[in-house]
């Protein structure tokens, strides 16, 4: 049933410790790991958060994780669209929704859910659905990559 | 001030390579679970699963604790209402989540695996929510 180029071992394993990432935020900060409202706060885009060293660092270390996996565990595997339009339409749609919804994956998707919270739940249904609408459209038009 | 800067360092860092074990850096592998019509990837439900857990409990032990650990406050946001904004924003997010295969962590962490494509994205990205900014001083 599971596809052979799925990897829901090392998804379990990668999802844990982002959401123990996420749990240091909360516990030891008091802050949630939103991305989106971490880098509006670390570019002053958003007045509310933590203060901007703080968020500037947790920022920091996304890429900073990622190169570490690259380095010492294995290649990490980066298939990006090939079309500057794509990532430039779809990083300004992105950009404008995740204000305008106060959140994204991270602080709705992860923070929001595991906490049950009604706002975080709609959100996340409406960018899931948004998410496979959006596919499904772009395949049929021939624009899929 | 030196302790707080490290804990989010930290706490960046591991997001971030849990992002990169994960699959989660690759766009492709984002998309695919988008794609239910076609070559469909469920490792983003894996990801999403196994990130909750740790962090359901987290919340229960929030819910004891009068003060973060290493904080004064909890600055936790609101979960009840509903509101137009939400499921607009949301909705628009998913839309370009769909179309480009990034949401903002993969985006971030990209910057250090596939820098040109990723920093295409992220400029896009600050773009949008600095349009968002100045749309929303307008209305207000």
């Amino acid at each position: 049933m599971m596809p052979d180029y799925a990897m829901p071992v090392q998804g379990l394993i990668g999802g844990l410790m982002i959401g123990l990432a996420a749990a240091v935020m909360l516990l030891g900060l008091g802050r949630i790991a939103g991305v989106s409202g971490l880098l509006a706060r670390m570019m002053r885009i958003s007045d509310s958060g933590p203060p901007l060293l703080l968020a500037g660092a947790f920022i920091l270390g996304l890429p900073l994780g990622a190169f570490l996996v690259s380095q010492f565990v294995g290649p990490v595997v980066t298939r990006f669209p090939e079309s500057s339009a794509v990532l430039i339409v779809g990083g300004l749609i992105v950009g404008f929704g995740t204000r305008l919804g106060s959140g994204c994956t991270s602080g709705h998707g992860v923070c929001g859910l595991s906490r049950l919270s009604k706002r975080s739940i709609v959100a996340t249904a409406c960018f899931m659905g948004a998410g496979f609408a959006t596919v499904a459209v772009m395949n049929a038009l021939g624009l899929g990559w | 001030m030196i302790r707080l800067f490290l804990i989010a360092l930290g706490a960046g860092t591991l997001f971030g390579a849990g992002l990169a074990v994960s699959g989660m850096a690759d766009p492709t592998r984002v998309r695919g679970f988008l794609d239910l019509g076609g070559r469909w990837d469920p490792t983003l439900a894996f990801v999403m699963a196994g990130a909750i857990l740790p962090m359901a409990i987290a919340w229960l032990i929030q819910r004891r604790l009068a003060t973060p650990l290493a904080a004064s406050q909890f600055a936790v946001p609101a979960t009840g209402k509903l509101d137009r904004p939400l499921i607009v924003g949301s909705i628009l997010f998913g839309i370009g989540w769909g179309i480009a295969g990034l949401c903002p962590g993969p985006a971030i962490a990209g910057l250090a695996l596939n820098p040109s494509a990723a920093l295409v994205f992220v400029i896009a990205m600050v773009v949008g929510m600095t349009v968002h900014r100045s749309f929303n001083r307008s209305t207000a």
